[in-house]
């Protein structure tokens, strides 16, 4: 058997990239070499190469380093919770802090951060208040603080609860959200584009007849319906936006992917070889399809960050705290039009949601330019 | 061509009859039914109870029920909805339904007819700074998050500026003791405008036919434009219920352009990269050599071909319209079957909230095929086969 190893790991190799024995004594070593080194090798030297690719792209690098501000945000935040910040007070959901704010007493309110009507100051301290007074009340929603005991640097919610907390703390969720949905994409649209490509006859027909079906389902309104039926939530959340993006559209792009792999030599070469069907598709076409899958995962994240803030925004999914539900509380208390009086109810979280998918999104941008040549900058 | 489109359509019905089990699978994985709502409540008896359950067919088997759904569905009977009893739900979803059309339509058409024509001049003037910009803001606009959006929408343009109503569909105290009903004079705009846009199409392809310079035939298309349009507002304009089309109308605009703009930046991005891709094939470089002004190159070589997988994506888009659509009614407070659907989710009103996926799946359907029909018209390869 001592024959029979060298050759086969030769066959194994998933693509022969960069590596030409040029003379013997070369070849025997690349032979003695183990193949996850190998293997490592070229993905070492693949990833170098679109790396430098990648980097050209300004606002692929911008998304990127947006992305790493995210995810110091969510790392920040449980390390914040057990040194600095009393969960009494600035845990983001149970937390809560009395506010003492500043008003001014005034016969007739014009901006209501600062004043308050002379009547509403007695019933709530005492009747010998006069207009023209300051009175110190707790006041939720209270703006932003930097002093005191426990400063609220992006103020309080209506319910008293620390904004930045709740800011950190969604991060969190949306990146597990992100990940969750990502992965179970990834895994189901690349075996079923792979498995649709190799097989091809009726289960091709059959998976994308699916996946055209999966494409036409109205996915913001099903799962409104299925909220109303199930209680949903952060990870059957991420598995549902998964399986339906990966069932669906990226399917259809990682078959036509891995069509185009399918003819290649080396899948010829590995059959011949005695490889069998699954491991075929999953040694080397998987692989090789993985890459293209790596974009859709970007853009999936991108909707699954949108869906959960709009389903968390209407109220409907199970989830202690979002960006989506704080704006959902916002609005469920009033604060929907008050535009940029009460700003740190509705910018924060609308921004935060806005700024991941938008990093997301222009990281997904930049890969794409990577992979597809055409649209590279001439 | 027909035989095209006949298949698609069988393939469409078979789609719709699959959709139609996956709603009933929903409704039918809920836990309980609608008796039990009613186990804890002691006016009611166990009997009335049973009686309810066989009245409504509840203690039938699974596959007889599935089958009166169905065939139900077909037959535009979908149940009597729970919240506005004795209502139907067909009526209910009916009397809903012009206002999402309209909204999805207006906004599909404005956000495609602008996106494409900014994505094929950004991608034509390639390398600018503007080009940055438009692209900064296309992304920015696909990616950011709609309610949050349509909120400050609202709120710089319905409060803080003050030139659009905040919400809703008409203005109650302007309507109060109106000769007229919003809904049929609703209906009667829809129609006046259904009417104006085949007038404008019909006269296009004539002018296309008939016109022989250049000059002519962009001339026709102005006073066409002129025409129309003109015809419309001021067929409105002498209209006895003038001021109150004038009032729906108010309140149509901003939801339509908050829609159409989150769609128009998709559509944008999209129509660059598809122009670029064309721009870079060898036809193009031939029609350069021949010599053909720019703007022949750009509109009539590259465009019309970049347009082919922008109708694709129409498709994708539709889904995101009409998710967006939910989110536009709810916010706006629109009254239409995206607002409905939310509402009864909220009280647990299911037969409503099934009618109306049912319905948006018939929506996206059409959406569907019309999407196919275009892509058959703009190419000759699938017309001729």
């Amino acid at each position: 058997m001592t024959l029979g190893e060298p050759t086969q790991v030769q066959q194994e190799e998933p693509q022969p990239v960069g590596i030409e024995p040029s003379d013997s004594a070369a070849a025997a070593e690349l032979v003695r070499t183990p193949m996850w080194r190998v293997r490592l090798r070229l993905f070492r030297r693949s990833f170098a190469r679109n790396w430098a690719l990648f980097r050209e792209n300004k606002m692929g690098m911008f998304g990127l380093v947006l992305i790493g501000i995210f995810a110091l945000m969510a790392i920040i935040h449980p390390i914040l919770m057990s040194t600095v910040w009393d969960p009494k007070v600035y845990d983001p959901v149970t937390g809560y802090d009395a506010v003492l704010t500043e008003y001014e007493v005034v016969e007739e309110v014009t901006d209501p951060t600062t004043q308050i009507e002379v009547s509403e100051a007695r019933i709530k301290l005492n009747p010998t208040i006069k207009v023209g007074d300051t009175v110190r009340i707790p006041a939720q929603p209270a703006p932003p603080t930097w002093t005191g005991e426990n400063p609220h640097y992006l103020g309080t919610d209506p319910q008293g609860r620390d904004i930045l907390s709740q800011l950190l703390y969604s991060t969190r969720a949306a990146f597990f959200l992100g990940a969750v949905a990502a992965l179970t994409t990834v895994i189901i649209a690349t075996t079923v584009g792979s498995v649709a490509a190799y097989f091809g006859g009726w289960i091709d027909g059959g998976l994308m007849r699916f996946a055209d079906l999966i494409l036409l389902m109205p996915l913001l309104p099903l799962l409104i319906v299925m909220s109303a039926a199930f209680d949903i939530n952060m990870v059957m959340l991420g598995v549902l936006i998964g399986i339906l993006n990966g069932f669906g559209g990226v399917a259809i792009v990682l078959k036509s992917q891995a069509l185009s792999i399918k003819v290649k030599a080396y899948i010829d070469a590995a059959k011949v070889a005695g490889g069998g069907d699954w491991h075929v598709i999953f040694r080397h076409i998987v692989p090789n399809v993985l890459p293209l899958s790596f974009l859709y995962m970007m853009f999936g994240v991108t909707e699954a960050i949108a869906i959960e803030a709009t389903l968390s925004f209407f109220g409907l999914l199970n989830v202690p705290m979002t960006w989506g539900v704080m704006i959902n509380t916002a609005q469920a208390n009033g604060y929907l039009l008050s535009g940029t009086q009460y700003w740190w109810l509705l910018f924060p979280a609308g921004l935060a949601v806005t700024f991941l998918a938008f990093a997301f999104f222009i990281v997904g941008r930049g890969m794409d330019e990577v992979i597809n040549p055409r649209l590279r900058a001439r | 061509m027909i035989r095209f489109l006949a298949r698609r359509l069988v393939q469409m019905a078979l789609l719709f009859v699959v959709f139609l089990s996956i709603v009933w699978l929903l409704l039918q994985a809920m836990p309980g039914d609608i008796s039990d709502t009613l186990v804890g409540n002691p006016d009611i008896p166990r009997e009335v109870r049973f009686e309810l359950r066989q009245r409504l067919g509840l203690d039938q088997p699974l596959h007889i029920q599935y089958i009166t759904y169905i065939t139900n569905f077909f037959r535009g009977e979908m149940g009597v909805s729970f919240s506005r009893y004795p209502a139907d739900v067909s009526t209910v979803i009916w009397q809903h339904l012009p206002r999402t059309i309209v909204l999805f339509l207006t906004a599909t058409v404005f956000a495609f007819w602008l996106g494409f024509k900014s994505g094929k001049l950004i991608a034509w003037g390639r390398g600018g700074r503007s080009e940055q910009a438009f692209i900064l803001g296309g992304v920015f606009l696909q990616t950011v998050f709609y309610p949050w959006f349509a909120i400050v929408m609202m709120w710089v343009f319905g409060f803080y500026l003050g030139w659009f109503p905040i919400s809703r569909f008409i203005d109650a105290r302007l309507w109060q003791g109106s000769p007229y009903d919003a809904n049929d004079l609703f209906e009667q705009m829809i129609l006046s405008t259904l009417l104006v846009t085949v007038v404008y199409v019909v006269g296009r392809v004539l002018i296309k036919r008939f016109a022989t310079t250049v000059t002519m035939e962009a001339r026709l298309r102005q006073a066409l434009v002129l025409v129309t349009v003109g015809g419309l507002i001021l067929f409105w304009y002498l209209h006895p219920a003038r001021t109150y089309v004038a009032d729906i109308a108010h309140h149509t605009v901003l939801p339509v352009v908050t829609l159409g703009l989150v769609t128009f930046g998709a559509t944008m991005l999209l129509t660059r990269s598809a122009m670029l891709e064309t721009l870079g094939e060898d036809y193009i470089l031939t029609a350069r050599a021949k010599g053909l002004p720019d703007r022949v190159i750009r509109d009539r070589h590259a465009a019309r071909n970049a347009m082919l997988p922008v109708t694709t994506s129409l498709v994708l888009s539709l889904a995101f319209v009409i998710g967006g659509g939910i989110v536009t009614e709810s916010v706006f407070s629109w009254p239409g079957t995206g607002q409905l659907l939310l509402q009864a989710v909220m009280v647990s009103d299911i037969p409503l909230a099934a009618g109306i996926l049912a319905v948006t799946g018939v929506l996206a359907l059409v959406g569907h095929l019309v999407a196919d029909v275009l892509y058959t018209v703009l190419d000759p390869r699938i017309r001729i086969t």
